[in-house]
């Protein structure tokens, strides 16, 4: 909403200066979002008369001008335009003036021998346009020394504001001028419209086919009149705000648009066929010519004003082309009608139409100006125009608009916090409009008044589908009878001001308050950390991706793919972080860095139902480790994903000994150096090398290894009291084992085999070589061992070691095939 | 073979040639032999290409029937010789991966690998973190809800009906319909976890809901994901003061700036009743905060609004509170002194590099800016 200063004071008597008014604007709820002063750039410029233009004597080109600015001098300036003449009034620009259209500070100069003390301007130095053809020619009224800007009438500050949806009331200057005075920056102007006196029968009337269309109008027809451009303060006024004058009774329907915020539609009466005007829904392809231009095929949703001829109008959102006032009409009639804000809404989104006339009705207008809006219309046109007024015709009925509203004084300390005097909140609600109905000690009742169609407006719940019948019907209740004192309480510590409702730090329910994070919640930032700290750059990637990548991975149902995406590459819901990282891996590998280690902790969605969105934590390795003296660059493999999916797991408590790692894990792995981790049956984690078709799809120079932690799955870990630690006196004795075993044989199975050869004696067991080649025969492979005895009640001897090392070679030999090596 | 063309006239000719080449394809078990059958028909002296040289001698009464079947072989053959080198292409993949084998019940490697980048913490992560320790001291506790929400949770609830403007300005993305032929939408804000909390949590409530929000919005400011943080307070006495004394707390806790001028003005969010957007002091041209004439629009925030209440099945006679959210982008921005938001979910490993915080150092409540 833009209005202008000087408009504004038309409603407002007021002293403050800018700065105090849009300060106040902006904290009562109508937002300044800028403030734009025409006139400062323009302030060097005065109105001047050229009192000779000869030709430069050196140049065909150019001339010679004698200007007198009104500084009791006359300067000679030196000027190209080809329409500089002799007694012409232009604008002149003194030395040192900054020409805003070049960026250029003037100075005195000397032009092909000639001295040049100034400049004349074209509409484009002055910033104010285009036109570059010549200098601005003034009319011969224009005064002589005055400020161009002044007379222009572009020193009056153009103030925008942005209007919340509830705020119907401020898309007019009034309604602005309103809230101000009830801030305390002034006084209201008292807006009576005097009547026009009717002197004919209107020649049309309305009707209202469908009370869908329109629930009341009001018309008047204009004779007599002569239309043609508006005087110049109205023109001003339009175009400062960014409308474009059109004609007279034009122009005053858009003004009183943001006048008073009361949309207003003039039709050509002559242009209009058969008598009637229609309020109806419109025929499915009913086309329509608006006043823009262009063509629109309506819907039997649209509410339409028709004649005799099809729609004339898209009632309350644009006007059409073949009734509308051009400099001709002699016959006009004033439209003033209600419509519903939702159908307006629907119908300006459905053929993407935006208005004023729009914006105004989708929020709902004041019912009860409507009479006295086109009282004020009609003279201003009559003044404007000439000719006569004919009676006031309707249909339909004013809508009961009448509501009240209860604030209980001590409510504005309970609820609002701040201690204000009931003479006060009185004082404040009825600035603003509300009219006392009741008043004692504890409370005020207040009459809404017409143009505030936000407050104790009962509306519809929208209540959980599964609450107890009860408490859903005390709730409601309760809604009912609270709502429209939040309402009054609203506007009570808006207009009084929000910063002197003192803050108060929030009571502690507890000195020492609990844990902000469930241990589950905890995880989240304690995977990152993990992650982080074994070197992993923790990213943070879109939700979406493209649909064809995501069915690399697993499936890309459409239930997941959107229906509106921003680019066809982000349309579908990722099935795991894992999919962006690779993507981000491979970004990085185009900007020269192809060894990343790249890790997130975000959402994997299998499906749109909540227990379908799933925390995963995915990590990606790609490329190898970096050159260093002291360790040999190598490749990235399967292992470094395994090692990292441990890490986390046992960072998160999982219960390391249980798990177990099949060979089941998703397609995008390499089948052969993959493994998905279980406890029990539940998949807690993937791990592997990436598939190398993925890579080949994703253009991903490998190799690449990655690994994904379902965090959900994870059990939280069992707080438990720990029991007295194992310390036993005697020394632990280690011995080395060298299984030769098939090469299929996990080597799980055989540290899981010896682990169990002696549980009493055996307290670990590690694999410390893994040989396959030259010295095996083929198809086997050399498992080597360290099994360490830990004996409790006296030191082994020779004989114990002897028997259970026997059985820790039974024990793998039963288990896998393996036999001693030699 | 020139033979062949002169003695036939129906093609049988092509026919054998159609069929021999097939078959010699099937026999084809590698990407060496399939080759020979490729240059055996379609080279320069192949069997195929010597039939269309011969098109020339054909008598002109048959050259036009002649050439077209020819034609349409050619284009089989080499559909055939095609999908053949897929297929062995695909079998010798299959047959390099099952070769490939490695033990995975093998003990993973004692510590991490090397790497070119040292590893850290994302400034949205960080800031999550930060925040959590700063409103957890206040009593608040985490809360969580899906990425993909009903439409009731997103707006319904929240007092946004079907038609209402506000939903005009959320630029929200859909999913297909659901059983219930309800479109569910990526949660544009997540105020959709207010609802959650109050219907699975008895007040008194202090929430904060760290999280994922889209929408399809995309330019230099405002990227299609971003993070926002919510929070909500419900109790019996908690009243427009508190919201204040709490936003002020935080805010200057987070930006650890002591004095940081706060202001509040009035505005409206269809959730809340009364609607406060809330500007920290800073000085426009310097970036600095806290000093300078300017101010900077960083949360909205209000008094829980009766209806929300209500949907939720709390009587506003007995509950009362105040909501907020604000951009966990924004904050973190100002904060680093960031100026693109775009970069955030880049993954470029300069950036990350750049702004990554220290894994083995929590936040605590003492730092600022």
């Amino acid at each position: 909403m833009r209005f202008t200063l000087s408009w504004l004071r038309r409603h407002l008597d007021t002293d403050a200066p800018l700065a105090r008014i849009t300060g106040t604007l902006s904290a009562i709820g109508l937002e300044v979002e800028g403030v734009e002063d025409r006139a400062a750039p323009l302030a060097p410029f005065r109105i001047a008369r050229v009192v000779e233009a000869v030709p430069h004597p050196n140049a065909d080109r150019l001339r010679v001008c004698k200007v007198d600015a009104g500084e009791g001098r006359i300067v000679e300036v030196v000027c190209g335009a080809p329409n500089a003449r002799t007694g012409m009034k232009a604008v002149f620009a003194p030395p040192g003036s900054f020409i805003p259209g070049t960026g250029i500070t003037l100075k005195v100069g000397e032009i092909r021998g000639v001295r040049s003390n100034g400049m004349l301007l074209s509409a484009r130095e002055m910033g104010l346009g285009e036109d570059h053809t010549g200098i601005v020619e003034l009319p011969e009224e224009a005064p002589v020394g005055e400020s161009y800007a002044r007379w222009a009438g572009l020193d009056d500050p153009v103030i925008e504001i942005g209007v919340t949806p509830n705020r119907g009331d401020a898309l007019g200057v009034r309604g602005i001028a309103r809230d101000l005075a009830a801030a305390g920056l002034g006084t209201l102007r008292p807006w009576r419209p005097e009547p026009v006196p009717a002197r004919f029968a209107s020649p049309l009337r309305w009707e209202i086919a469908d009370p869908r269309a329109c629930t009341w109008v009001l018309g008047r027809a204009l004779r007599g009149l002569s239309n043609g451009p508006s005087p110049k303060w109205l023109q001003d006024q339009l175009t400062a705000i960014g409308l474009r004058p059109i004609n007279a009774l034009v122009d005053v329907t858009n003004w009183f648009t943001y006048d008073l915020g009361r949309p207003l539609h003039v039709f050509d009466v002559r242009k209009v066929k058969g008598g009637v005007l229609t309020m109806r829904m419109a025929r499915e392809g009913e086309r329509l010519v608006a006043l823009n231009g262009r063509e629109y095929v309506l819907t039997a949703e649209d509410g339409v004003i028709a004649d005799a001829a099809g729609a004339e109008a898209l009632g309350g959102i644009i006007g059409g082309e073949h009734t509308g006032c051009d400099e001709h009409t002699t016959e006009a009639f004033i439209e003033c009608a209600l419509f519903d804000p939702v159908r307006i809404a629907l119908s300006g989104r459905r053929h993407d139409i935006r208005t004023d006339a729009r914006a105004r009705f989708e929020r709902g207008v004041d019912p009860a100006l409507m009479p006295p809006a086109l009282e004020a219309a009609t003279r201003m046109m009559l003044e404007l125009c000439g000719g006569e007024a004919s009676e006031v015709v309707a249909a339909g009925a004013e809508p009961a608009w009448r509501r009240s509203a209860t604030l209980r004084f001590r409510r504005l300390a309970e609820f609002g916090g701040a201690e204000v005097p009931p003479e006060e909140a009185v004082a404040v609600l009825e600035r603003l409009g509300f009219a006392v109905e009741r008043r004692d000690a504890e409370s005020v009742t207040v009459a809404v008044p017409s143009w505030r169609n936000d407050i104790a407006q009962p509306g519809a719940l929208d209540q959980a589908p599964g609450l107890p019948a009860e408490r859903a019907r005390a709730a409601a209740e309760g809604c009912a009878e609270i709502e429209p004192e939040c309402d009054l309480i609203e506007e009570v510590l808006r207009i009084r001001g929000l910063d002197r409702v003192p803050p108060v730090s929030l009571p502690l329910a507890s000195p020492v308050p609990p844990p902000a994070l469930t241990p589950r919640q905890a995880r989240t930032a304690l995977a990152r950390r993990v992650l982080a700290a074994r070197g992993m750059l923790d990213c943070v990637s879109f939700g979406f991706l493209d649909s064809r990548l995501a069915a690399l991975f697993g499936e890309a149902p459409a239930a997941l793919r959107l229906e509106n995406p921003i680019a066809s590459d982000l349309d579908q819901m990722r099935p795991t972080p894992l999919a962006s990282l690779l993507l981000a891996a491979r970004r990085n590998a185009a900007r020269g860095f192809g060894d990343v280690a790249l890790a997130e902790v975000g959402g994997g969605y299998r499906d749109p139902t909540p227990e379908g969105q799933r925390e995963i934590a995915a990590g990606v390795r790609v490329g190898a480790t970096p050159r260093h003296w002291a360790e040999p660059s190598r490749r990235m493999d399967a292992m470094d994903a395994k090692g990292d999916a441990f890490a986390l797991l046992a960072a998160l408590g999982v219960p390391m000994p249980a798990l177990t790692v099949t060979a089941d894990a998703p397609g995008f792995y390499h089948p052969g150096r993959s493994g998905v981790v279980r406890q029990g049956k539940q998949a807690l984690a993937t791990f592997g090398e990436i598939h190398p078709q993925v890579l080949a799809a994703l253009d991903l120079p490998g190799p690449a290894v990655g690994f994904e932690v379902f965090l959900d799955a994870i059990p939280e870990p069992k707080r438990r009291r720990r029991g007295p630690p194992d310390l036993p006196p005697f020394q632990p004795v280690r011995r080395d084992f060298a299984f030769l075993v098939d090469e299929t044989v996990p080597a799980e199975a055989v540290l899981r085999a010896a682990r169990a050869a002696d549980r009493a004696l055996i307290s670990d067991v590690i694999l410390f070589d893994r040989y396959a080649g030259e010295r095996v025969p083929p198809g086997k492979v050399s498992l080597a061992i360290q099994v360490t005895l830990q004996p409790r009640e006296a030191t082994l001897t020779d004989t114990q070691i002897e028997a259970v090392a026997d059985k820790v070679v039974q024990a793998v030999a039963k288990a896998t095939g393996a036999v001693l090596r030699a | 073979m020139t033979e062949a063309i002169t003695t036939t006239t129906a093609g049988d000719d092509l026919e054998a040639l159609r069929r021999e080449t097939e078959a010699a394809l099937a026999a084809a078990t590698d990407l060496r032999a399939w080759d020979a059958v490729r240059v055996a028909t379609l080279g320069r002296n192949g069997r195929l290409t010597a039939l269309l040289k011969g098109l020339a001698q054909v008598p002109a009464e048959q050259r036009r029937e002649r050439g077209a079947a020819l034609n349409r072989l050619k284009a089989e053959l080499e559909a055939a010789i095609e999908a053949r080198r897929a297929e062995l292409e695909q079998a010798a993949l299959a047959a390099r991966l099952r070769a490939e084998r490695l033990d995975v019940t093998l003990p993973p490697r004692p510590t991490a690998p090397g790497t070119a980048q040292d590893g850290g913490i994302h400034p949205i992560s960080r800031t999550v973190e930060e925040l959590t320790a700063i409103f957890g001291a206040m009593g608040f506790a985490v809360a969580e809800g899906p990425d993909i929400e009903s439409d009731w949770h997103n707006f319904g609830a929240l007092n946004i009906p079907e038609h209402h403007p506000a939903r005009q300005d959320h630029d929200t993305f859909y999913l297909p319909p659901g059983p219930d032929g309800r479109r569910p939408v990526l949660r544009t804000h997540t105020s959709p976890v207010q609802i959650r909390t109050m219907l699975t949590q008895e007040p008194p409530i202090r929430a904060i809901v760290p999280g994922r929000t889209y929408r399809a919005d995309h330019d230099a400011t405002h990227s299609p994901m971003f993070h926002q943080v919510e929070g909500l307070v419900i109790d019996r006495a908690i009243t427009l003061g508190h919201l204040k004394g709490c936003l002020i707390d935080f805010l200057r806790a987070f930006f650890g700036i002591r004095d940081l001028p706060v202001r509040f003005r009035a505005s409206y969010f269809p959730f809340t009743e009364p609607s406060m957007e809330v500007d920290i002091g800073w000085n426009r041209r310097t970036g600095e905060l806290g000093k300078g004439e300017d101010w900077l629009e960083i949360l909205g925030s209000g008094m829980v609004h009766p209806k929300v209440l209500a949907n939720c099945g709390l009587d506003p006679r007995v509950w009362q509170g105040f909501a907020f959210g604000m951009g966990i982008e924004r904050i973190a921005m100002l904060k680093q002194g960031m100026t693109d938001l775009r970069p955030f979910f880049e993954s470029d490993v300069r950036w990350l590099r750049h702004y990554r915080a220290d894994p083995l150092s929590p936040p605590s409540l003492a730092e600022g800016v």
